[in-house]
């Protein structure tokens, strides 16, 4: 076999992310080579490199043996390398021919593009590796797995020997996982190289040849799968500690945080987003709420902070009516909230830490006093959450956006719950955030449930859903479909409920 | 530490200014003009005392308009309003000064307050509309100034609520009783407005209300993300909604001063254009209420001294384009500044990843 990637003495220094320093990688052709790293460890930065949109300080990259120089992405494609991106870069209202050319389109007398030697070439593409796409359908009508083998068509339109794909499952339910995995070991067969990048140790133990890890801007070690387990890969990641496991069962208390009866909600066009709801949150129980993106759960968490109001039904949080109470009293009345999409609802991003400590807590104590705000009280705690939930930074003036992701959620994680809420609400709380923090936050939310806090844990993680929940309810398409116990539900029973199958 | 700050809070308007000296010079070189010598007319004519009175005047009135600015745009709101809400409230106050018979204590409180309620309705409507209707302030705003103008030229004709003087053709208000005239301090042979005082106790409530209040932080807060204000429980559309209103008052004082100390009365010579100087003051100074006054004062003292080139052969336009050339300058460097700032931070959290944290933590809880 032949190194058709050697990365050699990478060092890249870039402000904000860690550096990448001393990388070395090397890819065999027609492997399935996965790179794996807590968030900021460097794997971002390294993909940049190699697809040419960020420039090494020093050190080498050969392709098929020779020296490139990669200077923009144009220069990474003409040598064979294409990058699927996490998120789609696609247009919802053409066809998936239109996308995949486009940008590339094959021209007769230079102006009119060639559908039909477009349609040959793609279909071919889809024949010799099995991607099972139809170029004439249109893209807003295809779900996210088969956009991700668009993306990969594109990027093999192109001509691509070399494939990035970068964190590619984190958007799938496990059925798309496995397709998306049959995809890529076809691609393989066919004497493709691809460079899988992820977190998630149980994939790339089922889908790598080979695995580079990476911690703090630097490959540390190089390993084949069979040699190794997740919990040794879990270590190379992180040097040492691993997620908390599964907390002993505790009994839930009979006071209900959450009521939620015959709750129906509609969007500004109409069209109805949640029907007939019933959701129940005792104190002291994680109640998890797996679902595919977009089923409805955003609206849930709104009708329970108040944000929305519903169309018809009851809901109660912590024994106020969020249709008749404010957002304000809901959340002084002892709920926390982890909102979803953190950058835009729970932090200011140009705001000092400090601040934003005081953001969701400005009208009760200590944050505030009557009318005045108390600085030196949000500066000790941000201190607090700095410490207890490792948050990394360099003091609590700078602002918030100059923190990485994870951090950004500890940071929320430990403002949320700095107040022995009664009930919390976490959204998706270690989407995109690395394996310590993971275990961080986990650990505080296990912790709030035996305090006698009722939880609502909103995820598409099944491994989180199964470490932390006491109970599972499913929704899909608006509904609640169904409670799952996860002691007696496998991952694959749940995947199958997210997409709806068991209605 | 805090000596780093003030320069990095300082250097992007100095710059701003450096640039549009440098432009300037230039401009005038080609028109064979002496750059130097022209800075040093306009520098010693502004400085002259009997200049120095009216522009500190003048300042009053563009640093209130400036503070109208700087909280709209806390809250991301272009006021451009500040026009049509100044004239209608200087306007309304000015008919009740001249209407009513109190005594001082009550008379000058009665007129200032009239001034700041009707500009506070009257940006309201564009508070309402935008809120309400998702209407952008800036194009209500602007016909609402030209609304303004019209029940103003219709209410100050004679037998309405406007009275022509004996010997001249300008429509103006009854004259304000004496009680209402606000007296003025002598100085360099001027007469300096006591409301200035006004202005002052305007800034130190700006500052202390959005650093030091619940309030403020849900104002600041909603300006810097309305989604993030609304998930941690502030009623957003209303905060917008309150905040245009209170920069409505504001921009109602800005001509109150010379109206309590000098003409006594609302007539059709009291200028326009106060919403575009505000807008660019409130630029220039950052919204901070000293720079707001340091801006305004330049700015006064610029337009001031203006006049004096004509005489000595040079077109007076060069001062209006040294002002535009600082505003544009003012919001590159800003930028300039905002990103360096923002790539020293990052380079600071980007090392406090690496290294181990507690140390600097516990070293910056001490400073």
């Amino acid at each position: 076999m032949s190194k058709v990637i050697e990365l050699k003495d990478i060092e890249k220094k870039y402000p904000g992310v860690v550096a990448n320093h001393g990388v070395n990688v090397s890819v065999e052709k027609g492997t399935i080579h996965a790179i794996i790293g807590e968030n900021g460890a460097g794997k971002s930065t390294l993909m940049k490199i190699l697809y040419g949109m960020v420039k090494p300080d020093s050190g080498t990259i050969s392709i098929n043996g020779e020296v490139a120089k990669i200077k923009s992405p144009q220069d990474a494609i003409a040598l064979g390398v294409g990058m699927v991106h996490q998120h789609f870069m696609l247009a919802d209202n053409a066809s998936v021919l239109e996308n995949i050319i486009l940008g590339s389109e094959p021209t007769n007398f230079g102006a009119v593009i060639d559908f039909k030697k477009a349609k040959e070439k793609i279909l071919s593409i889809v024949d010799n590796y099995g991607l099972q796409i139809d170029p004439d359908a249109t893209l807003g009508d295809l779900g996210v797995g088969v956009r991700q083998r668009v993306e990969i068509a594109k990027v093999l339109y192109r001509g691509a020997q070399i494939l990035i794909l970068d964190e590619p499952t984190a958007v799938l339910v496990p059925q798309e996982v496995e397709d998306l995995f049959k995809n890529l070991k076809e691609l393989t067969r066919n004497g493709l190289t691809i460079i899988f990048i992820s977190h998630k140790l149980d994939e790339v133990l089922n889908i790598a040849d080979e695995i580079t890890v990476m911690r703090q801007g630097t490959t540390v070690t190089r390993v084949l799968p069979k040699d190794t387990n997740k919990k040794q890969l879990a270590e190379y990641m992180i040097g040492g500690a691993l997620p908390t496991p599964r907390p002993a069962d505790t009994k839930p208390l009979p006071e209900k945080v959450l009521e939620m009866k015959n709750v129906f909600w509609n969007d500004r066009t109409g069209r109805e987003v949640l029907h007939d709801v019933n959701l129940d949150i005792h104190a002291g129980e994680i109640v998890g709420l797996a679902g595919v993106e977009g089923n409805g759960q955003s609206e849930l968490v709104e009708l329970i902070m108040g944000l929305v109001k519903p169309a018809s039904g009851f809901v109660s949080t912590v024994g106020l009516d969020t249709a008749k109470n404010t957002t304000r009293k809901i959340r002084d009345n002892g709920t926390g909230y982890i909102p979803q999409d953190r950058q835009r609802d729970g932090l200011l991003m140009s705001a000092s830490l400090w601040e934003n400590r005081i953001l969701g807590h400005q009208e009760t104590e200590p944050m505030s006093k009557g009318l005045w705000l108390n600085k030196k009280a949000a500066q000790n705690d941000s201190q607090r959450i700095v410490k207890e939930f490792d948050v990394r930074t360099p003091s609590i003036s700078v602002h918030a956006s100059a923190l990485s992701g994870g951090n950004q959620q500890k940071f929320i994680v430990g403002r949320e719950m700095s107040s022995e809420a009664k009930m919390i609400i976490a959204a998706q709380p270690t989407r995109g955030v690395d394996v310590g923090a993971q275990a961080i936050i986990w650990d505080h939310l296990i912790e709030a449930r035996l305090k006698g806090a009722g939880v609502l844990l909103v995820s598409a993680d099944l491994d989180e859903l199964f470490q932390l929940s006491d109970r599972i309810a499913v929704i899909f398409s608006g509904q609640i479909v169904g409670f799952l116990d996860p002691r007696n539900t496998t991952p694959e029973e749940l995947g199958l409920a997210m997409t709806g199958a068991n209605k | 530490m805090k000596a780093k700050k003030i320069f990095w809070t300082l250097i992007a308007p100095v710059a701003a200014i450096v640039i549009s000296f440098i432009f300037v010079s230039i401009i005038l070189l080609f028109k064979h003009a002496n750059p130097f010598s022209t800075f040093q007319l306009i520098f010693s004519y502004g400085f002259q005392p009997g200049n120095i009175v009216a522009e500190l005047n003048q300042t009053i009135a563009y640093y209130l308009a400036g503070i109208a600015a700087a909280i709209g745009f806390k809250m991301l709101l272009f006021n451009i309003g500040i026009d049509g809400q100044y004239r209608l409230a200087i306007f309304f106050a000015a008919v009740v000064g001249g209407s009513t018979h109190l005594p001082s204590f009550l008379e000058i409180p009665l007129i200032v307050i009239t001034a700041m309620v009707v500009g506070a309705a009257w940006a309201s409507i564009a508070g309402y509309l935008k809120v309400k209707k998702n209407i952008s302030e800036v194009i209500s705003n602007i016909m609402l100034n030209a609304i303004a103008s019209g029940i103003i030229i219709y209410l100050l004709q004679p037998g309405r609520l406007g009275t022509k003087g004996p010997h001249s053709d300008n429509l103006a208000t009854p004259t304000i009783p004496k009680s209402g005239w606000m007296p003025t301090i002598s100085m360099f042979g001027g007469q300096l407005y006591t409301f200035g005082i006004v202005a002052i106790a305007v800034g130190v409530i700006y500052w202390i209300i959005l650093n030091k209040t619940v309030f403020g932080f849900n104002l600041r807060a909603t300006g810097l993300s309305f989604r993030a204000a609304r998930a941690s429980g502030v009623n957003a559309p209303r905060m917008v909604f309150i905040t245009m209103a209170i920069s409505g008052a504001i921009a109602g004082l800005t001509g109150v001063g010379e109206c309590l100390s000098e003409t006594h009365n609302y007539s059709l010579a009291f200028p326009e254009g106060y919403a575009l100087t505000g807008l660019a003051l409130a630029l220039l100074g950052r919204n901070n209420p000293i720079g707001v006054a340091f801006a305004a004062f330049f700015w006064a003292f610029l337009e001031r001294a203006a006049p004096i080139l004509d005489l000595n052969g040079i077109p007076n336009e060069i001062v209006l384009m040294m002002e535009g050339t600082i505003i544009l300058a003012t919001v590159a460097s800003y930028e300039v500044v905002k990103r360096i700032n923002k790539r020293q931070q990052q380079k600071l959290v980007g090392s406090a990843q690496i290294t181990n944290v507690e140390s600097k933590v516990t070293k910056e809880s001490a400073v």
